[in-house]
């Protein structure tokens, strides 16, 4: 696929004007050297997911590493999964993925006796066993680790995940 | 300096925008002073939002569409994959309650549709040749919405699936009239709903529980635009929303429209399959303050959606200079009536101004809008759009009644821009 050599420049240069329009450049300077310096071991495993650390113990062979991978855990993160790591992981995941996915429950949010109201209305009709003693370490993890943000009557356009891009127009 | 006009190659271009967007991505988060977002610091909100890998992508699906949920499969489209006017298979959104019957297992010559139910004359089942030969054939652009998109902007929050603004499409529908086919096996006086069983199994994996299965009254059941479908854009159904046989009920919650369609029942009462009742698909029949726990009796069932509208181009985040016209594009729809007017704002509401408005191409399709924005000054700016129905219910600003379950959440939507001088 050839890139055109006009095309790069002409980006180039858009991207040029900008800044010395701004007449910011020091203070990009700075803001990058700073992304570089506090994060940029964590941007880099963003964009080259493919290789992320994988647990030291893991060696060449296939099924320990795959174990390896299955643990693995990334910012208080467990990767395959998405929970939390923290106390009652184990309980939550080994109960609430057995249906459905991790997913359905970190995109959610609830105060313990909402938690507990899904609990419930699983168990009414979903299929949810009696969860016995596991009840109450798994309640205790979603209540601390998945509860209600006050967001108000609506919550403001999260400004700081916006991917700003130059739109070219004609 | 110009750049000459040539012809650009589409995937040279991708190219080059890509390349242009990562560097920018870099430039302006330093530059505008946005905050950068650290990844020790995902909020555990997001935990993995954004950053799914495209490898990932659904099959028959866009790869940029946004999976909320991997079992049941549930996957809503950005606002900017919206941008068609008639939303091509592989960027409508996926709502699946259970586990879709395997695709190699679905034989469409052999498949078949039984109609019966207490309020039918006779049971009658149709392969689906026979819906084709037997009935006409109609199509119609249709929209569907998930009863629950928007459903994550709710304080406080409702359970499931936290849909932000994609779980709608609107895309042209190909089978017969359902009227038809009722008609064809004849209803009882007594008959008032009609609801339907599909192929797909449950998550739990036992094969007894019905996933779900609701539906809608005879009067919706019997309009002119209820289809039994297969294709949709002229193709069969995507697998994952239905494949081969499907309802749809356009401007009702998409959950009547019931997927992977292998039964049709007549009823003398309100269907009462699962998440019909509860509070599954229903909201307060009175309003109330957030948070308040509503008994099962006091919920009455959506019917009709409500106004409600998408602005599909820009890109949410698009920087312009400040002489520049910005255009905007999107679309406007409501359950029932038509949209008579879509506005835009730049400044929080404080004025509006008209877009341009396209006719729908028949009921229950949604309509475009499209308008150039100009702004005055440099700096970061909200593009508000908000449509007005044929009965002058417009968009609320802020989110409408809170209900238990999220749903109906049909506040305008908004895009970021900057404009540099």
């Amino acid at each position: 696929m050839s890139k055109g050599p006009e095309d790069i420049k002409a980006a180039w240069l858009q991207i040029l004007d900008l800044v010395l329009g701004l007449s910011k450049f020091a203070l990009l300077a700075a803001s990058l050297l700073l992304i570089y310096l506090l994060a940029g071991d964590s941007l880099a495993s963003w964009w080259t997911p493919q290789e992320r650390n994988v647990s030291p113990t893991s060696n060449s062979s296939l099924s320990r590493q795959v174990l390896a991978i299955e643990d693995e855990v990334e910012n208080g993160i467990h990767v395959p999964t998405g929970l939390i790591y923290a106390e009652g992981f184990e309980w939550v995941r080994s109960t609430c993925t057995a249906c459905h996915s991790a997913k359905l429950v970190t995109q959610n949010r609830a105060s313990r006796a909402g938690w507990l109201e899904m609990i419930r209305w699983m168990q009414a009709s979903q299929g949810l066993w009696d969860l016995g003693d596991k009840e109450k370490p798994i309640l205790d993890y979603l209540a601390k680790h998945y509860a209600p943000e006050d967001i108000g009557r609506r919550a403001p356009l999260p400004v700081e995940e916006i991917e700003w891009y130059i739109l070219e127009l004609d | 300096m110009s750049l000459e006009k040539k012809e650009i190659d589409p995937q040279t271009k991708l190219d080059r925008r890509g390349f242009i967007h990562k560097t920018s991505a870099l430039v302006l988060g330093g530059l505008l002073g946005a905050k950068v977002v650290y990844a020790d610091n995902i909020p555990a909100s997001f935990p993995l939002l954004g950053l799914q890998p495209t490898a990932n992508a659904l099959p028959g699906k866009h790869p940029g569409l946004l999976v909320l949920n991997d079992r049941p499969i549930n996957a809503e489209t950005p606002a900017h994959l919206l941008d068609d006017s008639q939303t091509p298979g592989d960027k409508l959104f996926v709502r699946n309650n259970g586990i879709p019957p395997e695709l190699d297992k679905i034989d469409p010559e052999q498949w078949t549709l039984t109609i019966s139910g207490e309020s039918v004359r006779r049971e009658m089942s149709f392969t689906l040749a026979e819906l084709k030969a037997n009935f006409s054939t109609v199509s119609y652009q249709l929209t569907l919405e998930c009863g629950g998109n928007g459903r994550k902007e709710f304080n406080p929050p409702a359970k499931g699936n936290q849909w932000t603004t994609g779980a709608v499409g609107s895309p042209i529908w190909t089978g017969v009239r359902l009227r038809d086919v009722l008609q064809k096996v004849g209803l009882k006086d007594d008959a008032v709903y009609v609801g339907y069983y599909g192929r797909d199994s449950h998550i739990s994996g036992d094969p007894n529980k019905t996933v779900i299965s609701r539906g809608v009254p005879l009067a919706k059941a019997l309009d002119d635009r209820s289809l039994i479908a297969w294709a949709l854009n002229d193709k069969p159904i995507p697998h994952l929303n239905g494949y081969p046989l499907r309802l749809v009920f356009g401007g009702f919650p998409a959950s009547c429209s019931g997927k992977w369609l292998e039964r049709i029942v007549v009823r003398d009462q309100v269907h009462d399959g699962p998440k019909m009742g509860g509070q599954s698909y229903r909201v307060p029949c009175r309003p109330v303050a957030p948070g308040t726990k509503v008994p099962d009796e006091d919920m009455c069932i959506i019917d009709e959606m409500p106004v409600k509208s998408l602005i599909s181009f820009p890109k949410t985040g698009a920087t312009i200079r400040l002489n520049q016209e910005l255009p905007i594009r999107g679309h406007a729809w409501v359950g029932k009536g038509s949209i008579q007017e879509v506005s835009y704002s730049i400044d929080f509401g404080a004025t509006w101004r008209s877009c341009e408005l396209e006719p729908a191409a028949n009921p229950h399709a949604w309509q475009d809008f499209s308008a150039r924005v100009s702004f005055p000054e440099p700096g970061y700016y909200e593009v508000w759009a908000r449509a007005t129905d044929s009965e002058g219910i417009a968009q609320p600003m802020l989110l409408p009644g809170w209900n238990p379950r999220g749903y109906l959440n049909n506040a305008c939507h908004r895009i970021a821009v900057r404009s540099v001088s």
